[in-house]
């Protein structure tokens, strides 16, 4: 391409205001710089990059989401305080899905074409993503996207960051089996698409094995009076029950499963659950939970140097009495993963940074070590944590090698 | 579908299931209380009923906050007076809302349904800006957990009793306020002629603030019940509201008594369903038997019989 060719209003188009204003103020030099990091007119200067982070911060999912704001703010000052990307600094602009999921794709819109972020960091829920994502590939966006979900999508405008459902379930149902000899399964969970694609995955794992599932159920979100099922459970006598409630439904069912006798200490039925993170502890009471088991891939007592600083630093930044959850872990890895890219890319541009990202490592994750795989999810450990009084979990169990994600698992594609 | 259990394990079965929708039943009757009294009597469609619960909800937490830091040693009653404020605190939220809302739009039924419904919003935003977007929940003394075990099987949940002897004091009551008291004849005379009520005398502005009040404080003690069964966040009320007006509806919106036996089939229907069928199917059967039977009587179960 030559430079001298291109007219004021390509310019324009190019660069954007913000590459114009540079231009204009720095010279015929400052374009060189700019043109080799940013062909597609993002909204980089010559020391700053703008991306977005979309997350409810009001309405019912705020309660989830605000610890992956936290999480995202935290990695992005972090990074900036290190000389951040490509020597420029990281400038934020945060937007509010308000929990609904027209208002995301309206946002991600905004995001993408009014503001012209680099990246985005964002959504929770799988109906939040599926929302945006027709966005994000009409305008060739990138979203980092930190929540453990069912699987069964790729997209080349999405790196996952949290666990697929086969990595959540495939080991925590083999542990089971072998450590505490497990051969019924009673499957639990609210309904809608994770937990029913999750206890398909789970089901199919458990038959295969010639164990037996004795029971599979749903629950509406937000469902408060679980005695009916907690009945069933009695007289069935599991000897797990895999739960996959999710919500302010999970502390109706702990108390009551607390109240009607089951004692979870005494894992007689044992309990399995891969939707309760330190976070959901906080409103179930550690002491309702005590004694149950939660197949995550991050802890926030996971004994390693890296999450000794990470944990230190996210209480100095947003206080001492908050916990970090699995999601809020997986949120923190997006930025620090974006950087990584980037800098390997040399650029801004999507296209470019799509194609190095597989192979792109994190050695300084809080959960360890985390690789970017061909199908843009992470390669990473799974772990199971048995919730204790004070709301944390200790780690009996994590896998000896990274887990390959397999969003396609046979018989689902 | 009885054939998998043995003939102990099916006295079991009712006896629990029975137990579970008893239990239900009180937390319907709990719920619907303060908005049938506030519907049916003073014809307001409050939908901002499941947040005057929540309000009950975070007294009941500050107070267990206080308890826990100030007086541990009570720590085991202090769930008797976090009850207490709930009514007052949401009995004086009330009061101030119908002062300040609800008294300029008695003769315009859709424009309080809008009113209150906007009040709902504020009242979750408030929440969420005062204790935060994060559930909280409220850890019971020792002896409220547990379960009484009557045989292997059969266990009683203690909570589910103390909601159960909650309610009916409650609503014991509410039936000598409304039916054996003055105040009570003052409410329901207003209820049928307001004039005639005003010419004998009666300060109907009062009663109104006060019945709204009742039933906003009802709704408080209700909240600080639920603390028991499940978590307090800002939006939790809409998870009640739903289930609360389909109870007065069903019931007769113009009868406590019709409430109660709403309360009390739809409870025991749907935990006998949820049994046999999964947890959503038993709500959709639900449901679709009230539309049907709301069909036939639009009325509801019981009606005021009144010449019109």
């Amino acid at each position: 391409m030559t430079r001298a060719k291109v007219t004021a209003p390509g310019l324009k188009r190019r660069l954007g205001w913000a590459g114009l204003l540079a231009w204009a103020t720095l010279g015929l030099p400052g374009i060189s710089a700019a043109d080799d990091v940013n062909s597609t007119g993002l909204a980089v200067t010559e020391d700053t990059v703008k991306v977005g982070i979309l997350h409810s911060i009001t309405g019912t999912m705020a309660i989830s989401e605000t610890g992956s704001v936290q999480a995202e703010k935290l990695a992005i000052e972090q990074i900036n305080a290190q000389g951040g990307v490509l020597g420029r600094k990281i400038e934020y602009i945060q937007e509010d899905g308000a929990s609904d999921w027209p208002t995301f794709a309206e946002k991600a819109r905004k995001l993408l074409v009014n503001d012209k972020v680099a990246t985005v960091f964002g959504c929770w829920t799988s109906a939040s993503r599926k929302a945006v994502l027709p966005v994000f590939e009409q305008y060739n966006g990138m979203l980092y996207y930190p929540t453990f979900y069912e699987g069964l999508e790729q997209s080349p405008n999405v790196i996952y960051t949290g666990q697929e459902a086969t990595q959540q379930i495939l080991a925590s149902i083999d542990w089971v089996v072998k450590e505490k000899g497990a051969k019924t399964f009673y499957l639990l969970g609210s309904d809608y698409i994770w937990p029913r694609t999750s206890n398909k995955i789970a089901r199919k794992h458990i038959e295969k094995k010639g164990l037996k599932v004795v029971g599979e159920e749903y629950y509406p979100l937000g469902h408060t009076q679980f005695n009916s099922v907690i009945n069933k459970i009695k007289l069935r006598k599991p000897d797990v029950i895999f739960a996959s409630v999710v919500g302010g439904s999970n502390v109706a069912f702990y108390k009551q499963l607390k109240a009607a006798g089951i004692d979870l200490t005494k894992e007689k039925p044992l309990l399995l659950t891969i939707s309760v993170t330190e976070d959901e502890i906080l409103g179930i009471g550690g002491e309702n939970v005590e004694g149950a088991y939660a197949s995550m891939k991050y802890f926030q007592s996971l004994d390693n140097p890296n999450n000794e600083a990470f944990v230190k630093a996210f209480k100095e930044r947003w206080g001492d009495d908050i916990v970090i959850g699995d999601v809020t872990q997986a949120a923190y890895l997006g930025p620090w993963l974006w950087k990584a890219a980037v800098e390997k890319a040399g650029s801004f541009d999507v296209d470019k940074i799509r194609e190095v990202f597989p192979g792109i490592e994190l050695k300084t994750a809080p959960e360890g070590y985390v690789r970017i795989h061909e199908n843009h999810h992470l390669w990473s450990k799974a772990r199971i944590g048995q919730a204790q009084k004070d709301g944390q979990y200790k780690v009996v169990y994590e896998t000896e090698d990274l887990m390959e994600p397999d969003p396609f698992p046979e018989g689902y594609k | 579908m009885f054939a998998d259990y043995s003939m102990p394990e099916l006295m079991s079965i009712f006896a629990m299931q029975g137990f579970a929708g008893l239990s239900l039943f009180s937390i319907f009757v709990l719920m619907a209380l303060g908005l049938a009294i506030i519907f049916g009597q003073m014809g307001v469609i409050n939908m901002a009923h499941g947040e005057f619960m929540i309000l009950g909800a975070y007294t009941t937490y500050l107070t267990a906050g206080l308890f826990e830091n100030v007086m541990p040693g009570l720590y085991g009653i202090y769930f008797f007076v976090a009850m207490f404020l709930a009514f007052i605190a949401s009995a004086l939220l009330g009061m101030l809302v119908e002062w300040l809302m609800i008294r300029h739009l008695y003769h315009r039924p859709l424009d309080t349904l809008l009113a209150t419904w906007g009040l709902s919003l504020i009242l979750q935003q408030a929440y969420r800006s005062i204790f935060g977007a994060r559930e909280v929940g409220v850890s019971l003394p020792d002896w409220m957990m547990g379960s009484i075990a009557v045989t292997d099987l059969v266990e009683i949940p203690i909570n589910g009793l103390i909601v159960m002897v909650l309610t009916l004091v409650i609503a014991t009551l509410v039936y000598l306020l409304m039916f054996r008291s003055g105040w009570g004849r003052q409410v329901r005379a207003v209820v049928q002629n307001r004039p005639m009520a005003e010419a004998v005398g009666i300060d109907t502005g009062k009663v109104d603030r006060i019945t709204f009040a009742l039933g906003c404080g009802i709704a408080g003690v209700a909240g600080a019940a639920f603390t028991m069964i499940g978590s307090t966040g800002p939006t939790s009320g809409q998870l009640y509201i739903v289930d609360t007006f389909l109870v007065v509806v069903f019931g007769g919106a113009q009868s406590l008594l019709g409430t109660i036996a709403s309360a009390f089939t739809i409870s025991q229907a749907q935990s006998t369903m949820e049994f046999f069928l999964s947890g959503s199917m038993a709500k959709v059967l639900t449901l679709l038997v009230v539309v049907g039977i709301l069909m036939l009587r639009p009325q509801g179960l019981f009606a005021l019989k009144v010449r019109r």
